[in-house]
């Protein structure tokens, strides 16, 4: 590891050098099928500078979040391993951290996660022993103090990049900084924020940040995704609960003919992370293309990121 | 109060199917108080149990009886008089009752005639709400007198989530976001800064999560 730095991870490397960092994401199989992942790997290549690895996104049950990201640190990604506070308590998350670290995985995502109720096993007992932002103070804990959180030694310390998420569309506006600010406190290096379709909402977010000087003690990475129909676009409005999706941007892809609308999407995405590209405190973008990982080279390229500097 | 819901006929008539004299206990505490198991409600389920079985060609003789409680020795023990007489005890006190009894009556089955729902209050007429789960380490003083472990359906001690929209839980735009209560009301009293204090991880092990629990008062043990 080198000197000043908290991590192997290369997306630290990236951030630290200054780059404007592009992160990508991949949602396991709802199978035992390895190379599930790694065709979404292929689609991926040279495109990001590192990939979360999705936790049983929506509370539906799909393959492990850390063997994905052992198959695809095995095709050479950098990959992020997203865990979710819902599915295991302190004692599992903490086993699993350092199975992690062991298996060479260099960055972690803490999240709660989405409610089991709207997912397909609503029967299920949830967890929620922690909450994510607990969590992130006992990656911190265990990496910088070599501590468990009962306080107790551990051995070798988990070397992990700490990563957390925030909603700048969910509700209270008046506190999402704040959240923020609680989620830098407990030790986030870097934030990836849900899909922005409302930049105007996310700007005056962004504005609070900076106010707050949190910019320059975490690494933000502006969240992107593509929108393939105005069919998706309406979903994300209506379905997804703190997700922003503004009536412009669902008339915007109306106005295109139905075969042309994913390419609008796409467009749409480039013209976003250009504008957030000027944004001060945006640190990179988080392409999460849903099922549609074969688009993200396009946009990459076609916002002028691609390629991805070797580092 | 301990809100209870009678389980449905069907259920019940299959529960007591084996049965021809039962004791059916109501209960004077919480939930009578939430028109589940109360004396009116022993009444009226007797009354449904008799019809039914009437019309199955196999009656039932129902011993109604409504203690004062049945999470207290004391009143359980009313009914040994006269419970070597009955097959089965069916009980419309909360789930405590029901396991007051097979303790106290070993020689036949004690039966739940209510599903035990929560602890709560009446929010107004006919609707009860739950407000507490019992974690035996109550944090109310740290936010705003609104509970996060039962508003919050995530029980997060520092959310709100990201599914908060509009005052609403993604679980359910009928449902509060807890988190959003908990923020207005911290508004409210001049403690917003109080949201950026890091609330530790909890200590379940006061809660259900340590075992069974227990209170033992020593001034009050005889």
């Amino acid at each position: 590891m080198k000197e000043g730095f908290k991590s192997n991870s290369r997306l630290e490397r990236i951030l630290k050098a200054g780059h404007f960092a592009v992160t990508g994401e991949c949602g396991p199989p709802r199978g035992a099928d390895p190379e599930a992942i790694r065709k979404k790997g292929e689609l991926l290549k040279g495109c990001v500078d590192a990939v979360n690895v999705t936790d049983c996104q929506t509370a539906v049950v799909r393959m492990s979040s850390l063997s994905s990201c052992l198959i695809l640190k095995e095709m050479g990604f950098d990959p992020i391993l997203q865990m979710v506070t819902r599915d295991r308590n302190r004692i599992a998350i903490q086993s699993d951290i350092l199975g992690a670290a062991a298996l060479g995985i260099n960055n972690i995502l803490c999240l709660t996660g989405d409610h089991q109720k709207a997912g397909d096993h609503p029967q299920a007992k949830n967890v929620f022993d922690i909450d994510s932002i607990q969590m992130v103070a006992a990656v911190k804990a265990m990496r910088d103090e070599g501590k468990f959180m009962n306080g107790e030694e551990l051995t070798v310390r988990p070397r992990l990049f700490i990563g957390a998420a925030e909603n700048p569309f969910a509700d209270p506006f008046e506190i999402r900084h704040l959240r923020l600010a609680k989620k830098v406190k407990a030790g986030a290096d870097f934030i990836q924020t849900q899909c922005i379709f409302n930049v105007k909402r996310f700007k005056e977010w962004m504005k609070r940040v900076v106010d707050m000087g949190l910019h320059e003690k975490v690494f933000i990475l502006a969240g992107i995704t593509p929108l393939k129909s105005v069919g998706m676009a309406r979903y994300m409005k209506n379905m997804v609960p703190g997700m922003d999706v503004p009536d412009e941007v669902i008339e915007r892809l109306k106005g295109v003919p139905k075969e042309k609308q994913g390419e609008e999407g796409v467009r749409i995405a480039i013209e976003t992370i250009q504008e957030l590209k000027e944004v001060e405190g945006v640190h990179g973008v988080h392409i999460m293309a849903i099922e549609w990982e074969e688009k993200v080279r396009e946009i990459v390229e076609g916002a002028g990121l691609f390629p991805r500097p070797e580092i | 109060m301990v809100v209870g819901e009678q389980k449905p006929l069907e259920e019940i008539l299959e529960m007591i199917e084996p049965y021809d004299r039962l004791i059916l206990a109501g209960c004077k505490g919480c939930v009578a108080v939430c028109a589940a198991g109360g004396e009116r409600e022993v009444r009226f389920l007797a009354s449904a149990i008799k019809t039914a079985r009437k019309a199955q060609g196999r009656e039932i003789e129902i011993r109604e009886v409504t203690l004062e409680r049945q999470c207290d020795p004391e009143y359980v023990e009313q009914i040994r008089p006269f419970v070597g007489q009955y097959q089965a005890i069916l009980s419309l006190a909360c789930g405590v009752g029901v396991q007051f009894m097979a303790e106290h009556y070993r020689q036949i089955p004690a039966l739940p005639g209510l599903n035990t729902t929560f602890v709560g209050g009446a929010e107004r007429q006919g609707v009860w709400v739950e407000r507490c789960q019992c974690c035996g380490q109550c944090v109310l003083h740290l936010t705003g007198g609104i509970c996060p472990i039962t508003r919050c359906s995530k029980s997060l001690l520092n959310g709100p989530c990201g599914g908060s929209s509009n005052g609403r839980c993604e679980i359910d735009p009928e449902v509060p976001c807890g988190w959003q209560l908990i923020l207005d009301r911290l508004k409210e009293l001049g403690q917003l800064e109080r949201y950026l204090e890091i609330i530790p991880p909890k200590d379940w092990s006061l809660s259900r999560d340590g075992g069974p629990r227990k209170v033992q008062r020593e001034d009050l043990m005889r």
